[in-house]
């Protein structure tokens, strides 16, 4: 059997372990009342990220916590007609912008969303200033009247 | 051209640098800070596990207590049990919550092992839990004589977390409500 043969049984592999992995992930079945809700729900599972699994969103991770936090979704998005900033609240108020994977914007954070649009100005003001002081002229330009003078004193007159 | 200009980015990488190895090693970031804290208790109304009566978040107020998120079904809350009773043999006050358990294995686990417990809520669809944004227990709060969350603890309780944080804490809570 061919390498490529081989690499590509063994892509499949991985690809057949990533679907059951996905097929696991949400067990459970919720009724919805319309196909907005189902969409809906299915937003605020990739949204909200699981409190204990760090980095997983709940509608990827096993753990209880993500199971009850998507049963409360379903339940917030069924019986509340909670839209999604309702959503997002209620369950900012009980864990924190941790449940976010998009931080809000505000003074905390600032630094977060800035940060790197700031480091990159500096670099190009740098790369800028760095560009400018490289001295293109022609290296033996002829010395201007100024220029004479100055290697005159200099060498103390001996020239003239 | 200022000849230091050119020593910026090097500067800014470092100073990134240093900053994120310091947030690499600085805190457990399995460890959530409570939104929670210094915000009274959210509302419920549940049974009590050991006697036949419901409790209320207002009925609890009036002392500084702990309250211990905990499950039958949980390992590290057996783990963190004995250390609990310890407490509790000190004079401080320990109100459960049983988490997601069933009252039978929560009730033998009590007899069988003794309980710290004053008594004990059941939150047996975890509803309360979510409230009080539990994600793993076992989780301690330090509740106020008005109902405030003053402090949280998530993982076992061990006795340097008791005695070099929640227990001075507690004290100072005691003297606060004396004055």
């Amino acid at each position: 059997m061919s390498v490529i043969k081989r690499l590509s049984g063994l892509l499949m592999v991985f690809a057949l372990l990533a679907g059951v992995n996905n097929a696991y992930a949400v067990i459970e079945t919720y009724e919805f009342d319309s196909v907005e809700q189902r969409e809906q729900f299915s937003r605020m599972n990739d949204v909200l990220r699981c409190p204990l699994c760090q980095n997983q969103s709940i509608g990827e991770s096993n753990a209880p916590i993500a199971n009850d936090l998507r049963r409360e979704v379903h339940r917030l998005i069924t019986d509340e007609q909670a839209s999604d900033s309702d959503i997002v609240d209620f369950m900012l108020v009980r864990y924190g912008d941790f449940v976010l994977y998009k931080p809000p914007l505000d003074a905390r954070t600032a630094a977060l969303w800035f940060g790197p649009l700031f480091i990159l100005l500096i670099g190009l003001f740098v790369l800028f200033r760095v560009f400018r002081s490289i001295n293109f002229s022609e290296p033996d330009e002829k010395m201007n009247q100024q220029d004479q003078e100055t290697l005159a004193k200099i060498l103390g007159g001996k020239q003239s | 051209m200022k000849r230091w200009t050119l020593f910026l980015p090097l500067g800014f990488f470092l100073i990134l640098c240093t900053l994120l190895l310091a947030g690499l090693f600085m805190e457990d970031k399995t460890v959530l800070r409570s939104v929670l804290l210094n915000r009274p208790l959210p509302e419920f109304s549940l049974p009590v596990l050991e006697e036949e009566r419901q409790v209320t978040q207002d009925e609890m107020k009036g002392q500084v207590y702990l309250l211990n998120v905990w499950g039958s079904w949980c390992p590290a809350c057996k783990a963190e049990h004995s250390q609990l009773v310890n407490i509790a043999s000190d004079g401080f006050s320990i109100v459960g919550i049983n988490y997601k358990d069933s009252p039978e294995l929560a009730l033998n686990w009590l007899s069988h092992s003794g309980s710290p417990y004053l008594y004990n809520i059941q939150d047996t669809d975890g509803r309360l839990g979510l409230d009080l944004g539990v994600y793993g227990s076992p989780e301690t709060f330090l509740i106020d004589q008005e109902g405030v969350i003053r402090y949280k603890h998530v993982g076992i309780l061990d006795g340097k977390v008791w005695n070099e944080k929640v227990k001075p804490l507690y004290e100072m809570l005691e003297e606060e409500a004396k004055l």
